[in-house]
């Protein structure tokens, strides 16, 4: 803390500096990385916390009684076996959406593209699909879904590239290509490859039978979830015991320092948006292969802005995104029940989500200022 | 716009012309709003929320009280309040005024979803249109030439934002917390405050940008109103180089790039409709690319933004 010269703000870190305090948070610091991560769930709850009271005054305002909202909400999200299902699978891309925010945001890069990446991902699945249309079950689901993770990859990746070689800001480039790919998208699935048996609406050929992913045995949850939360398991693993983890965190903390060590700043900037993009266009490929069945418009319905608020609610950390992103989607989930039984607007749900964004962006305020669980900084 | 198609190619330039004219008027209140506020050093990236609020905010006080100019100033002054909002938070320590920007573009759009549901049956009173186009017989030049008088507005704002940040004190104090926070608290300025002003000034506008599409130009109000304009604004800002009037100039293009599509398709050209309608996305990243550099900040980027460093 700078010096001040107000006399009483100067004497603060006098009282305050002595090395007993941080004595005391000695034993919880001892582990490494716990009581970081500690305060990063307390801030997160308590931010959640903020939101719902807040929500509850808002629909409170709206002639709704708060408390009848919450035990519907958490009725929809999590109060059922079935209403569990359906808030499994609305996570199951919102876990791989997340990652294309996450695992930019841990080499210092705020990436917004993961609706782009998914919807190429998709359209992309549907490509490769048909190009080995005659391939067994297995083999040709593995094809699209690679075809997918590597148009997602690809496109984050030149987002990676175009900040590293040209210094264009990625947050804007990646929002760029969002519009982009869902241009190229719509062109695609209303011309060139549209199946005109299907009349409602503009509808891709669909995806063989046989590459369907079904669903996990005695769940109606797809295998998607479970390939969205071993990839996050992976990359935790990755980031917290590997030499390019550790690069990658060095990078984001400080790039001065990172350029000093020598590490190689451009590899890895462009390695964490391969691996965002790969995951957000796998999450393309899955809801194509395991819900839709081909690339139509339904496909487009804000997962990848979904993802960031999950990426940044759970502090870009690759597990705690998967509990996150399973209480998101129950709140997504929940939309229509509380459309049903209080006549609310489905946009019900977004606004609850929009004010958990904001207050968790709020918490970040209190970062290192908890009496007791915070490191000093 | 059947019209146009019995004049061919002529008629192709002029529905451009017209889009340029009709389309370019949110551009231009949103990137007006985002040069202001960028001059005092913050990025807004929420001001896709603040146009959908204002496009509500608009129709729906436009259609209960029937006048449609009290509808524009409450959607003003609700993308004034979420500018205050956005504002107040980036106030705090140690929080990123883009992620901020996208929390409040997922905010406002639930918001005005949530509050806007009541209204998307009925229809509000419409602004009024200025003919300019009385002169001519040709109903294609009528159509193309009828605007409206927020874009009139419009260009006289930017005029006057221009010569404002130039060569006034407000404008001075502005460009100074924006270029150096440290030079402004130096000078006794607090630079919460002006950013806080700017983003409100800057969400005022946003607001009134989106009170013209719900308003005059497609003229409801439903969900899917909104094309991404206010999104549009940072790249326009970008592509503008922070300049209050070339933000017409690019408002301007990026209006008649918009409209490339839809006129295409009255002379039966149909197949790319799609790709056409990403023409002033990919016009700006190419734009962006191009001007980019590792070395350097982009030209005439305040240098307290934190995405020009």
């Amino acid at each position: 803390m700078p010096s001040s010269p107000d006399s009483a703000v100067d004497q603060q870190p006098l009282t305050e500096l002595p090395a007993a305090p941080w004595g005391r948070r000695l034993a919880l610091a001892s582990v490494p990385g716990y009581a970081a991560a500690l305060e990063s769930a307390a801030l997160s709850i308590g931010a959640l916390v903020v939101a719902l009271v807040l929500f509850g005054i808002f629909v409170a305002a709206g002639g709704h009684n708060p408390l009848a909202v919450y035990g519907a909400l958490y009725l929809g999200a999590f109060g059922t076996r079935f209403s569990i299902e359906g808030a499994l699978t609305q996570a199951s891309p919102i876990i791989l959406t997340a990652l294309c925010t996450a695992m930019p945001a841990r080499v210092g890069l705020l990436v917004i593209g993961g609706e782009g990446a998914l919807v190429l991902g998709g359209l992309c699945a549907v490509l490769c699909a048909t190009a080995v249309a005659g391939a067994s079950g297995p083999v040709g689901a593995l094809v699209a879904l690679l075809g997918g993770t590597c148009a997602g990859a690809l496109w984050i990746g030149a987002v990676g590239a175009l900040k590293h070689w040209r210094g264009v800001n990625e947050t804007i480039s990646s929002l760029l290509l969002n519009y982009i790919a869902i241009a190229l998208f719509d062109h695609l699935i209303s011309g060139p490859i549209r199946d005109f048996s299907q009349t409602l609406k503009a509808t891709s050929w669909p995806v063989p039978q046989a590459f369907g992913i079904g669903s996990i045995p005695g769940w109606s949850v797809h295998w998607g979830l479970v390939i969205g939360i071993g990839l996050c398991t992976v990359l935790f693993v990755v980031l917290r015991y590997t030499t390019l983890g550790f690069s990658m965190d060095i990078l984001g903390g400080n790039r001065r320092a990172a350029q000093v060590a020598g590490l190689p700043i451009g590899r890895l900037l462009i390695v964490a948006c391969l691996i965002g993009g790969g995951a957000a266009g796998l999450a393309g490929a899955i809801e194509v292969l395991a819900v839709h069945g081909a690339a139509s418009e339904s496909l487009i319905v804000g997962f990848g802005y979904t993802g960031i608020l999950v990426a940044f609610l759970a502090r870009q950390n690759p597990l705690a995104i998967i509990p996150v992103a399973f209480l998101v989607g129950g709140i997504s989930a929940s939309g229509g029940l509380l459309q049903r039984r209080f006549d609310m607007p489905d946009a019900t749900t977004q606004v609850l989500e929009g004010l958990i964004f904001i207050c968790v962006l709020a918490s970040n305020a209190f970062a290192g200022r908890i009496r007791g669980l915070s490191q000093p900084r | 716009m059947n019209g146009a198609g019995g004049i061919g190619w002529y008629g192709v330039a002029l529905a451009i012309i017209g889009g340029a004219l009709r389309v370019s008027t949110p551009y231009l209140f949103v990137s007006l709003g985002e040069v202001l506020t960028e001059k005092s050093g913050r990025v807004n990236l929420g001001l896709e929320g603040i146009l959908l609020m204002g496009a509500m905010t608009g129709f729906a006080v436009g259609s209960l009280s029937g006048s449609p100019w009290l509808g524009v100033l409450a959607a003003g002054g609700a993308g004034a309040l979420l500018g205050l909002l956005h504002a107040g938070i980036c106030n705090l320590p140690r929080v990123n005024d883009i992620a901020v920007g996208i929390a409040l573009f997922l905010f406002g759009m639930g918001l005005a979803f949530y509050l806007g549901k009541p209204f998307i049956a009925p229809r509000a009173a419409m602004l009024p249109a200025l003919q300019l186009g009385a002169w001519s017989d040709e109903p294609a030049v009528r159509a193309a030439l009828e605007i409206s008088p927020l874009l009139l507005i419009g260009i006289a704002l930017a005029i006057a934002l221009r010569w404002g940040l130039v060569n006034t004190r407000w404008g001075l104090v502005l460009r100074m917390a924006g270029e150096s926070a440290d030079a402004a608290r130096a000078l006794g300025y607090s630079v919460n405050a002006i950013r806080t002003l700017a983003t409100m000034c800057g969400g005022f506008l946003g607001g009134i940008g989106g009170a013209f599409l719900s308003l005059y130009y497609p003229g409801n109000w439903n969900e899917g109103l909104s094309s991404g304009q206010g999104l549009m604004a940072i790249a326009l800002v970008i592509f503008a180089r922070w300049n209050p009037l070339r933000c017409l100039w690019a408002s301007l293009l990026f209006g008649g790039a918009s409209a490339l599509g839809p006129a295409l398709q009255t002379v039966g050209v149909t197949s790319g409709y799609y790709l056409y309608s990403a023409a002033p996305y990919v016009l700006t990243l190419a734009l962006l690319v191009y001007s980019s550099s590792t070395r350097h900040a982009l030209a005439g980027a305040p240098s307290e933004l934190s995405i020009s460093r």
